[in-house]
């Protein structure tokens, strides 16, 4: 044990604090601590009230208990009585223990306020403080709302000591960061500006750190603050080291409160008084000019403190971003200790000299150091120190620049640190991208990046290559030439693969002129990788195969043959399996000009941010981006005025290349003149989020775009425009009136058993003459023509249905082809899922065939489905369009009221848009039993003796969909006389209100 | 300042001082991540490094690591004489201090960092206004309460 003179030796604690050393195993030590813990609980629990002494000794062996890192669940209260002790140890311990094991413990928090604010009003600036600490190290919500108003108080208030001020300063401070709402300005705030006149240097100090986070929330209040800032930091800097007495650390004078002044004035703008500015400049220059001075003492705390404050001039100078000098006397400063032989602070000036770069007026004077900091990513030994050189390369680099740092970054990647690898990657991809003035620089730095370090190169990287290609005619050839080559390598990566499939399944044609690199010698190479990769790849490989067979006919056998193998058309896999049956269909039936407009070449892509760039902002977050938030500034200077690169221009074609867009969504914008574009982009952009509105015309387009599309873009299996899913949407939204009569679809119409679901049109308009009989009841015939009979069996349950649709042949000849599928258009395809189980493509005369619709209501709609039939019946295709007649009174539940429950929900509902009113002409005879079975039919349960007048029908109801109920109650008033009915709908939904009153006014 | 860690070669926590609301769980997983990563570093590497969102700065006086956690617009070199005065106000305290004395007085310790550092922020930079501090509340202590320890273990009834 250390022989303490000063202080209280509590004995018993020590002896315990050695017991515990003494353990030597974790079990013997938690051993002796239960035993100390059972000892601290009797004592506490015993009938002899403790001395102030034993409470205070037992207190702190629980606190050093809880510190070695037990939990502590008692002693609590006898901490809280320490607070009221008048003996000053037994207080501070008191404190100390509440301090540390702060509990939320509600009676507590009350007593411990009512100790504090004692304290506080004590006049014992001792006691004062020991309180003033206490909420400081707690800042609590509770005493925050005790105290905010409290402590300011005592913070201005005349009588109050220093170190009582200090401590209320940063107490305030505290609770200002914790609970900000809380503390609230007030006539206080001038005169804790004041307090930067102070004659004691420390409440000076405690008072710049409580405005610095004060004038952040709200600057105005504390503008004055300014110009004392100022003349404060001016008085330090040119005092003699020996002026501020204990201030002055190791021969640099007052230190911390130098910097925390320079911090206070970056909350704001350059002063705009002359004089004021004046003296600050001075003073800052002043600050540059000690640098150059010797050091005063060779001990590490002289260069520290002296540099603290330097730096801190340099964080101003570069926040005020106005003094060309002083920015080049900085950017000096921070070269020289690129060199110097401190690691910390070679450190800080590189990344000190990443903001400087984004200076206009020092980004040139920043580059000038590019060798020492290339060096020094080379040669320090520290990663931290060569994570700042990697971004300082970054954010110095400009177009003159460009190709040495990216080959630097480049050959660093291969033996940087993995944990900086990514970053790197991403920085490379950035770079090379932005500044890029010849496109085959830019392929073979990707190219790079993936030989070097393929595991890091993220998805968004390659991606970005190929949009790259894909936008610029002239690297097209280039890229297929070196992809080419980078594949004969015996071991490449995975990313290689995919950038080389699908580079050489565009533009391979570009290289099948060299007999080294023909097609058959481009596939097998492709091929020779098939079986290494995973399945996504290897998805990818096939639909450069089917691109391939478009591109050279030559090998369209050797292809087919190996779509044909039963690896791929019979593999587990069932996108794979997939495609491998689609594209070996696609190639035997369509026509070699069908195929060429099937498998065009992608469209240019829409330009958009880079995704690279905004996964490295995601990665990093904004603050260490400056050099990217200064883009334009930056550029001005480097390329003396013309920003003409980071100027985005709409048309691909002939910008140089900035942030064209990301293949996410394979949208085009703009189509370019060489390719026909049969599609409007609208349809399109909406992919990724919504099945395809297809028109006939749109399927080349989204065949070409879809496999690739679906593999460089996104994992989900919505999204695959081939799948069979989709198909059937696609099918689905076709809308019914377009008369797609291209070549196309007939094709696809005469094979219609190879694509058995891709028959979207329908033709001729929507039958619904029936359709309104099906309100109030769910079966019986929905169509009938010379053909052909349609029938519903429906039964549905809260916002589930299922019906099951029958589809008679009239005639004796069987129907080949036999489709059908369900349509919701627009809006209705959010409000309503119907889903349409396969049926028969054939069906016989007359027999019947069978087809069951699951339904499911997602929220209240108002439009039909569309029901789109179609086949083959001697020769000639028919088609046939019915609304299905799928309402929103089929997802009603009856409810049963009493009168009075009626009524009561009848006024709640009163608002005038909850309630729909119709007054009609009754169409049928005015039967009271045919009503009420209308209203049953309808769905409402029918209220018996709820009306006083007999005559009325009352109803009432829950509509159920997925997202809501909704309540429902009708009221239907005949007038036999008139010949008229009043229909009333009450429901908490407008839209459920006026549907469902328009759907029943339709019965009557 | 977020908050300021002092543990020993072996990583044993000496002190602990948090100036944001943090779980106990959190303050005891932050404590045992920066521990391991600080004691991996080699001596000559600099003092200062990333962190998740923070800035690290850490300094080793013989077995033990001082370890402060700062904001991102803080200033690395000051935090550094931070920690070298608090270092300097422990030695002055209890002369030519050792990792001992921070264990058997660990509630000293947390006192006198109270009067220098409070909310994170430097409260009081001058070693003489703080030791002053100190010495005053020593010295209520010893004028208010005579050398009772003995006492104590025989179990006197209490005095107050």
């Amino acid at each position: 044990m250390p022989a303490v003179s000063k202080g209280d030796g509590m004995r018993g604690l020590a002896v315990f604090i050695s017991d515990i050393r003494n353990c030597k195993s974790k079990e013997a030590e938690i051993k002796r601590i239960n035993k100390e813990l059972a000892n601290i609980r009797s004592k506490f629990k015993g009938d002899k009230a403790l001395d102030g002494y034993s409470k205070k000794k037992y207190v702190c062996k629980l606190l050093f208990i809880f510190l070695l890192g037990h939990d502590i669940d008692f002693g609590h209260m006898e901490a809280v009585n320490l607070l009221s002790s008048n003996k000053y140890t037994e207080k501070q311990i008191g404190y100390l223990f509440i301090s540390v094991l702060v509990n939320s413990n509600s009676d507590l928090i009350s007593l411990i306020n009512n100790a504090i604010k004692n304290d506080l009003s004590s006049r014992n600036p001792t006691f004062m403080n020991l309180a003033l600490h206490c909420i400081a190290n707690v800042g609590s919500r509770e005493m925050a709302e005790a105290f905010a108003a409290e402590v300011p108080r005592i913070l201005v208030a005349g009588d109050t000591m220093d170190s009582v001020k200090q401590s209320a300063a940063l107490c305030l401070l505290r609770l200002n960061r914790t609970s900000p709402d809380l503390v609230l300005m007030g006539e206080w705030t001038a005169r804790v500006v004041h307090l930067l006149n102070d004659q004691h240097l420390g409440v000076v100090t405690a008072a710049t750190s409580l405005i610095t986070t004060l004038a952040q929330k709200s600057p105005e209040d504390f503008k004055t603050s300014v110009s004392l800032a100022v003349a404060r930091l001016s008085r330090i800097v040119s005092s003699a080291s020996t002026d501020l007495q204990d201030y002055t650390y190791y021969f640099v004078a007052a230190p911390w409160l130098s910097v925390k002044l320079l911090r206070l004035l970056q909350c704001y703008p350059p002063p705009e008084d002359g004089a004021i500015r004046g003296r600050l400049t001075e003073c800052l220059e002043t600050i540059l000019n000690k640098a150059q001075e010797p050091p005063k003492s060779k001990k590490v705390q002289h260069s520290n403190a002296k540099n603290a404050v330097l730096f801190e001039a340099i964080s101003l100078i570069i926040h005020h971003d106005s003094e060309p000098t002083l920015l080049v006397r900085a950017c000096n400063q921070l070269g020289q200790f690129l060199q110097h032989r401190e690691t910390n602070l070679r450190y800080l000036a590189l990344e000190s000299m990443c903001t400087l770069a984004s200076s206009e007026f020092s980004h040139e004077a920043v580059k000038t150091h590019i060798e020492t900091v290339i060096n020094a990513l080379k040669s320090e030994r520290d990663v931290s120190v060569r994570q700042r050189a990697v971004d300082l390369l970054y954010a110095m680099c400009d177009r003159s620049n460009a190709k040495q740092i990216v080959a630097e970054m480049l050959s660093y990647l291969e033996t940087a640190d993995y944990s900086i690898r990514e970053e790197i990657v991403l920085k490379v991809a950035i770079l090379a991208e932005k500044y890029a003035v010849d496109y085959t620089w830019y392929v073979d730095t990707i190219l790079n990046l993936i030989r070097f370090a393929g595991d890091y190169v993220s998805d968004e990287v390659w991606y970005r290559v190929i949009q790259i290609v894909i936008n610029r005619d002239e690297v097209q050839g280039y890229a297929a030439k070196t992809v080419f080559e980078a594949l004969q390598a015996p071991a490449c990566h995975e990313n290689l693969v995919k950038v080389g499939g699908y580079i050489l399944g565009e533009f391979g044609n570009l290289i099948a002129g060299d007999s080294r690199s023909s097609p058959l010698i481009q596939f097998d190479l492709l091929h020779s990788k098939f079986h290494l990769c995973s399945v996504p790849t290897r998805a990818l490989l096939l639909s450069a195969y089917i691109k391939f067979i478009n591109l050279f006919p030559e090998v369209k056998g050797t292809i087919q043959e190996v779509l044909r193998s039963d690896s791929q058309l019979r593999n587990a896999d069932v996108e794979l399996q997939q495609r491998a049956v689609e594209y070996l269909r696609l190639s035997s039936i369509a026509s070699t000009d069908i195929l060429a407009t099937v498998l065009e070449e992608m469209p240019p892509f829409p330009e958009r941010e880079s995704s690279i760039l905004a996964k490295l902002k995601r990665k990093k977050g904004p603050g260490n981006l400056h050099p990217d938030l200064d883009e334009n500034r930056k550029e001005r200077s480097a390329n003396g005025g013309t920003a003409d690169h980071s100027s985005t221009t709409s048309n691909a074609k002939s910008s140089p290349l900035s942030f064209v867009g990301d293949l996410l969504a394979p949208a085009s914008t703009a189509p370019p003149t060489n390719r026909p574009r049969p599609v409007s982009s609208s349809y399109l952009l909406q992919a990724p989020l919504t099945p395809i509105p297809l028109q006939a015309s749109a399927v080349p387009v989204l065949l070409s775009a879809g496999p690739l599309f679906q593999v460089a873009a996104s994992p989900t299996p919505s999204t695959d425009l081939l799948g069979l899913g989709s198909t059937i949407t696609t099918q689905n939204s076709a809308p019914p009136a377009s008369k797609g009569t291209s070549l196309l679809v007939d094709v696809f119409s005469e094979n219609i058993a190879a694509f058995p679901v891709e028959t979207p049109v329908a033709v001729g308009p929507v039958a619904d003459e029936n359709f309104s009989r099906f309100v109030c009841k769910n079966n019986g015939v929905l169509y009938e023509n010379q053909l052909l009979q349609i029938g519903l069996k429906s039964e549905f349950r809260q916002n589930l249905g299922r019906m099951y649709v029958f589809f008679g042949n009239k005639t004796s000849t069987q129907f080949m082809n036999f489709a059908a599928s369900v349509v919701c258009q627009d809006t209705l395809q959010a409000q309503l899922n119907v889903h349409a189980k396969p049926a028969d493509p054939t069906v016989d005369g007359g027999a019947q065939l069978q087809q069951i619709l699951n339904i499911e209501c997602m929220s209240d709609f108002v439009d039909a489905p569309v029901l789109n039939i179609q086949f083959r019946y001697g020769g000639t295709l028919q088609n046939v369009a019915v609304k299905l007649p799928i309402t929103l009174n089929k997802f009603f539940q009856p409810t049963e009221m009493t009168s009075q429950d009626f009524f009561q929900r009848w006024k709640q509902l009163g608002a005038p848009q909850q309630e729909v009113q119709k007054i009609f002409k009754a169409k049928h005879s005015m039967d009271t039993e045919v009503t009420k079975a209308k209203i049953m039919g309808f769905g409402a349960a029918l209220l018996d003796g709820v009306d006083p007048n007999p005559s009325n029908f009352v109803g009432a109801g829950v509509i159920h969909t997925k997202t809501t109920q909704v309540g429902c109650l009708l009221r239907l008033e005949p007038n036999t006389q008139a010949q008229m009915y009043r229909l009333t709908l009450r429901t908490s939904r407008d839209t459920v209100s006026q549907r469902l009153c328009d759907l029943l006014s339709e019965q009557f | 300042m977020q908050f300021m860690l002092l543990f020993s070669r072996q990583g044993k926590l000496r002190l602990q001082k948090w100036y944001v609301p943090l779980s106990d769980k959190e303050r005891k997983k932050i404590s045992r991540d920066l521990v391991q990563t600080i004691l991996a570093r080699k001596p000559k590497m600099c003092s200062f490094l990333e962190w998740r969102d923070l800035k690290i700065v850490y300094k080793r006086y013989a077995s033990l690591y001082f370890c402060c956690a700062v904001e991102d617009q803080d200033n690395e070199l000051i935090t550094l004489e931070i920690i070298h005065r608090y270092v300097e106000l422990l030695d002055k305290y209890f002369g030519s201090v050792c990792e001992l004395d921070i264990i058997f007085n660990f509630e000293k310790a947390y006192f006198i960092l109270d009067e220098f550092l409070l909310g994170g922020e430097a409260q009081e930079t001058s070693k003489k206004n703080v030791l002053k501090a100190i010495e005053q509340a020593d010295l209520l202590q010893e004028l208010w309460e005579p050398p009772q320890g003995w006492l104590s273990e025989l179990s006197l009834p209490a005095s107050t």
